[in-house]
C-alpha cells in the first residue's frame, strides 16, 4: 500500500483490511470506502443498494409526486445502481403495465427532463405485484420479489415500505408484512415503514396507530412524511438562526412582539369531502404542519444537527406549549361560504358534495398559544389556517416590538409599522426583513420598506422537491426532517383540548370565500391590540 | 436591456448598470457570485451561453473579457474598452457585460474587472481556452477565489497537466475533472455495495485524455494500487475495472449515455452515465467555491503523499 492513511474518519480501517487482505471473505464492519472522503464533496450522497416497495401505488400521491421524485432522484444520479421500485396495488397489471404507468406519471409531472438513459436504467428494477391487504398470496408474491431483486439487483436486503393508503389499513399492512417475515430483515439490512398523515385524530388514537406500527418496526425505522420539514426553506430556518450571528440575540421576548404562523389555501375541500369532514383544518394542518413550524422557530439550538438533538428541542418547545386559560377567546374556527375567489364564483363548504349540511367541521382555525419558558414567556404565537383564503401562502413572521424611544415627531413615523422578519415558506421561498427608512425629500418622514431575499426565484432550478429529499432520506436512513412518534403525541396533546372545547361550544363562523377568513379572527387578534398580517 | 458603451470606462459601465437595472425595474437583486469569462471572440458566444444558464441556478455577474487583436499596427498602439451591458431576460438571471479591450488595455484588464465586481461576493475566472500557465499568478486569476480551467482546450492535454500540478494552488479546478463526478461516484457506489479490498485498477480511455489521466491517479491515490491506462477507441473514457480477490467491479461505456455496471456474483446492471454540457459543468463548479482538495490529490496522484 503506498498512500497512507492520514484521515481521522478512518484510522484503524486500513491496517486492518490490510492484514485481512488475503482473505477474501466479507469485510469486517469497519471496512471503509476507500474512494469516498469527507473532503470531496463532489460525490454526493447516494443511497445505498436499496429498494422501495409503494403500497397503494394507483393512488394520487404516488403517481403525482412519489415517481415523479424516485425518477428525479436517479436523473440526479442519487440512487444507487440496482434500485428496485415494487408496486402493490389491486390492479391487474404485470410488471410492463407497471412501468408504463410510471413512465406516464414520470412525464407529466417529473421536474427534471425526460432522459431514456435514465429511465432505462429504473425500467430494469420495477416489479408489480397485484392484490389486496388481505391476501396472502400477494404478500408471498411480494416476499418473492424482494428476494429476487435481492439476488437479480443487488438490493442487498433493504427496503423501504412506502403506506401511501389510508390510515385504517396500516394496522392490516403492517401485520401482512411481518407474517410474511417482510418486516425483519436479514443480518446487516434495514426495513423501514414510511407513512404518511393523518397520525391519528387525536392523542388517543395517534398512541394506538404508533403502538401497531411499532410492534412491527422498531421506532427508529418507522419516518413519517411531513413534506414541509422537506422544503428547504424549512431547513433555512435552521441555519437562518444558528448560522447567523445577527439574528439570534433578538429571537427572545426582549425584542420579539409575538409571532405568526399562516398556512393559507385558495383551494376549497374538492374531492376529499369524505377524508376531511369530521377532521377540519386544525387537525389536518395546525397539529403536524404549523405546530412543526413553531417548534423550529421557537426551539433552542440543537447540540448538533441529528435526528436526535432535533428531537430533544422541538419535543422541549411542544411540551411548554400552554393554552390560554380561555379557550373560547383565544381560539376561531370558521367555514368558508359561498363567495367570490380570484374572479371564480365558488360554493361554500356546507354545500360542498357529500357534505352534511350541519356539519361542524372547521375549514378555518386560529388558535394562540405561549410557550412557557424564559426566553418566550409573554410572546403569543398565532397559527392560522384555512382553505379558500385570499391566497395560497405559507410563512412564518416573527414581529418585533416597536422602538422604545423614538427621537422623531410622531408625524414622522406616522407610517411606520413593527420591524418583522418574514419566512416565506411557500410560495416565492424566501426571506423578508421590514424596516423603517426615511422617504427621501426634505423633510423628515419614516415608512416601512423590505428587504428581499428570493430563495425561491434564485435558487429553485436545482433545488429539490420536498419528496425527494425525503425519499432520498429514508433511504439514507437519516431521519432530521421527520417528525417522531413523541412529536406527534406531544401536538395531540395541545389540540385537544382546543379540539374538545369545541365540540362543546358554538358553531364554527361563517367567511366568504377569497378572503383572509371570519371577522372573529381579526377581533381575537384587536383584543390583544394586534392585527393580522395580510400574507 | 442591452446598453452599448464604446470607448468606455469601469465606472461608465457601473453607472449604465445601475441605469439598466432602474430601467427594468430591479433595482436589488440577490446575485451570489462575479464570474468573468476571460475568452477569444470565438470562444465567447458558447461560454456565455453556457454561463447564462448556469445563472438558474447561481444568480450571477458574468463579466466576459474579450481581448481583440488589432490587424494594424496604428490600431495596436491605441488602447480602447469597449463594452456591452445587458440586463434582465438577456442575461439569465443576473446581469452581464461583455468587455472588449484593445491595445495597451488588454495587459490591464484586472483594473476593468476590479471595479465591477460584486461587493463581499465571490470571483470566480473561467478560462474556456487559453488558460495562463499559472492561474493563480494570473492578475485577473489573483482575484479570484476559484479559477476554473480546461484541459480539453488544450492541444497536449498531459503536457499542460504537469504545468498544472506544478503550479497548482487552492481554488484550482478543472472541467476534466468535473466531468469525472457521475463516474467518481458511481464508481464509490459500485465498490459501497462489493465492500472488498481493490487490489487491481484499470482505466481505459482515448489517448491522451486528461480526464482519464485524473481518474486514473485519483485512484491510485485512494486505493493505493498502481492503475493501468488502456488506450480504447473513445469517446473519453469508455471503462475503469477495479480487481478484488472477489472478482472485478465494471464500469463500461462502450458509447452513447448508457453504461453497464458488474459487481462480483451479480448480474449486469445499466447506468445512466451522459456526457454532460458545459452548462451543467460550470453549475457543478460554481456549487462549492472553496478549494477542492480532492482535486489537488487527483493531480499529484500516487506519487506524492496526500498530506505532503
Amino acid at each position: 500500500m503506498s498512500t497512507k492513511a492520514p484521515e481521522p474518519e478512518r484510522p484503524a480501517a486500513r491496517p486492518a483490511a490490510e492484514a485481512e487482505a488475503r482473505v477474501p471473505a466479507v469485510p469486517a464492519d469497519d471496512w471503509v470506502n476507500p474512494l469516498r472522503d469527507a473532503r470531496d464533496r463532489r460525490l454526493p450522497r447516494i443511497a445505498g443498494p436499496s429498494g422501495l416497495v409503494i403500497f397503494g401505488v394507483t393512488g394520487d400521491l404516488s403517481r403525482k409526486k412519489l415517481m415523479p421524485a424516485v425518477y428525479d432522484l436517479a436523473n440526479r444520479g442519487l440512487l444507487p445502481p440496482g434500485f428496485s421500485l415494487v408496486g402493490f396495488a389491486r390492479r391487474d397489471w404485470a410488471d410492463q403495465d407497471f412501468a408504463e404507468v410510471v413512465h406516464d406519471a414520470v412525464k407529466e409531472h417529473a421536474r427534471t427532463p425526460f432522459r431514456e438513459e435514465v429511465w432505462q436504467q429504473l425500467a430494469e428494477g420495477m416489479r408489480f405485484v397485484p392484490g389486496d391487504f388481505d391476501d396472502d398470496t400477494a404478500f408471498k408474491q411480494l416476499k418473492d420479489a424482494v428476494d429476487e431483486l435481492d439476488a437479480s439487483r443487488g438490493t442487498g436486503g433493504n427496503f423501504a415500505y412506502y403506506l401511501s393508503v389510508p390510515p385504517k389499513f396500516f394496522p392490516k399492512v403492517v401485520q401482512q408484512l411481518k407474517k410474511h417475515g417482510l418486516a425483519t430483515p436479514p443480518e446487516g439490512a434495514w426495513r423501514r415503514a414510511v407513512i404518511e398523515k393523518p397520525f391519528g385524530h387525536d392523542l388517543a388514537s395517534a398512541i394506538e396507530l404508533n403502538r401497531v406500527v411499532h410492534e412491527v418496526f422498531e421506532p427508529e425505522q418507522v419516518f413519517r412524511i411531513d413534506h414541509y420539514l422537506g422544503k428547504e426553506t424549512v431547513q433555512n430556518i435552521l441555519a437562518l438562526r444558528f448560522a447567523n450571528q445577527m439574528y439570534e440575540p433578538v429571537w427572545n421576548r426582549s425584542y420579539v412582539d409575538h409571532v405568526q404562523i399562516t398556512m393559507a389555501e385558495d383551494i376549497g375541500i374538492g374531492g376529499r369531502a369524505g377524508y376531511y369532514d369530521g377532521i377540519g383544518a386544525a387537525r389536518d394542518v395546525i397539529q403536524n404542519h404549523l405546530l412543526q413550524l413553531m417548534a423550529l422557530t421557537a426551539m433552542e439550538e440543537p447540540i448538533a444537527f441529528d435526528a436526535e438533538a432535533l428531537l430533544t428541542e422541538k419535543l422541549k418547545v411542544l411540551k411548554s406549549v400552554r393554552l390560554p386559560d380561555d379557550l373560547g377567546a383565544s381560539t376561531v374556527r370558521g367555514q368558508y361560504a359561498q363567495g367570490w375567489q380570484g374572479g371564480e364564483k365558488v360554493i361554500g363548504y356546507l354545500e360542498e358534495d357529500g357534505i352534511d349540511p350541519e356539519s361542524g367541521t372547521d375549514t378555518y382555525a386560529a388558535v394562540k398559544l405561549e410557550i412557557g419558558n424564559r426566553r418566550w414567556a409573554g410572546v403569543p404565537f398565532y397559527l392560522r389556517t384555512g382553505k379558500r383564503l385570499g391566497r395560497r401562502v405559507t410563512e412564518i413572521a416573527v414581529v418585533f416590538k416597536r422602538a422604545p424611544h423614538s427621537p422623531f415627531d410622531s408625524t414622522a413615523t406616522e407610517e411606520l409599522g413593527q420591524n418583522a422578519v418574514v419566512i416565506r415558506v411557500q410560495p416565492d421561498e424566501g426571506m423578508t426583513v421590514r424596516f423603517g427608512s426615511k422617504v427621501p425629500g426634505t423633510s423628515m418622514e419614516i415608512r416601512d420598506v423590505s428587504m428581499d431575499f428570493a430563495y425561491g426565484e434564485s435558487f429553485t432550478e436545482s433545488s429539490p422537491e420536498a419528496y425527494e429529499r425525503l425519499i432520498l432520506d429514508v433511504l439514507l436512513g437519516d431521519a432530521n426532517l421527520f417528525p417522531r412518534h413523541q412529536e406527534v403525541e406531544e401536538s395531540w396533546k395541545i389540540l385537544d383540548p382546543i379540539e374538545e372545547h369545541w365540540t362543546r361550544h358554538g358553531r364554527p363562523a361563517q367567511y366568504a370565500s377569497g378572503t383572509w377568513g371570519p371577522r372573529e379572527a381579526d377581533e381575537m387578534l384587536a383584543r390583544d391590540g394586534r392585527s393580522w398580517r395580510r400574507p | 436591456m442591452k446598453i452599448d458603451l464604446t470607448d468606455t470606462t469601469a465606472s461608465k459601465i457601473n453607472k449604465a448598470l445601475v441605469q439598466g437595472r432602474r430601467a427594468i425595474g430591479t433595482p436589488a437583486v440577490g446575485m451570489v457570485l462575479t464570474m468573468v469569462i476571460v475568452t477569444d471572440e470565438e470562444n465567447a458566444y458558447d461560454s456565455i451561453r453556457a454561463a447564462e444558464e448556469a445563472s438558474h441556478e447561481h444568480p450571477s455577474r458574468t463579466l466576459v473579457v474579450i481581448k481583440r487583436h488589432a490587424r494594424t499596427l496604428r490600431d495596436r498602439t491605441t488602447s480602447r474598452l469597449d463594452a456591452e451591458v445587458r440586463v434582465g431576460s438577456e442575461a439569465g438571471t443576473g446581469e452581464t457585460v461583455v468587455l472588449r479591450t484593445y491595445g495597451e488595455a488588454s495587459d490591464h484588464a484586472d483594473s476593468v474587472v476590479l471595479p465591477l465586481l460584486l461587493p463581499d461576493a465571490p470571483v470566480v475566472v473561467w478560462w474556456p481556452v487559453d488558460a495562463p500557465e499559472n492561474p493563480s499568478a494570473d492578475p485577473l486569476g489573483a482575484l479570484a477565489q476559484r479559477r476554473i480551467t480546461d484541459l480539453y482546450a488544450v492541444e497536449r492535454p498531459l503536457q499542460v497537466l504537469e504545468g498544472r500540478t506544478r503550479t497548482y494552488a487552492p481554488g484550482d479546478t478543472d472541467l476534466a475533472w468535473t466531468r469525472l463526478t457521475p463516474w467518481r461516484s458511481m464508481l464509490a457506489a459500485a465498490l459501497d455495495q462489493a465492500r472488498a479490498r481493490v487490489t487491481s485498477a484499470a482505466v481505459e480511455a482515448e489517448a491522451e485524455n486528461p480526464s482519464a489521466e485524473l481518474l486514473a491517479r485519483w485512484l491510485e491515490a485512494r486505493l493505493g494500487v498502481a492503475v493501468e491506462r488502456v488506450v480504447s477507441a473513445g469517446p473519453v473514457v469508455t471503462a475503469v475495472r477495479l480487481g478484488t480477490p472477489n472478482g472485478e467491479v465494471v464500469i463500461d461505456r462502450p458509447e452513447g449515455p448508457l453504461a453497464t455496471l458488474t459487481l462480483p456474483g451479480q448480474p449486469p446492471r445499466t447506468l445512466a452515465l451522459k456526457v454532460r454540457p458545459t452548462s451543467e459543468l460550470i453549475a457543478e463548479e460554481l456549487r462549492r467555491l472553496d478549494a477542492d482538495e480532492m482535486y489537488a490529490v487527483a493531480l499529484r496522484g500516487e506519487a506524492a503523499k496526500e498530506n505532503a
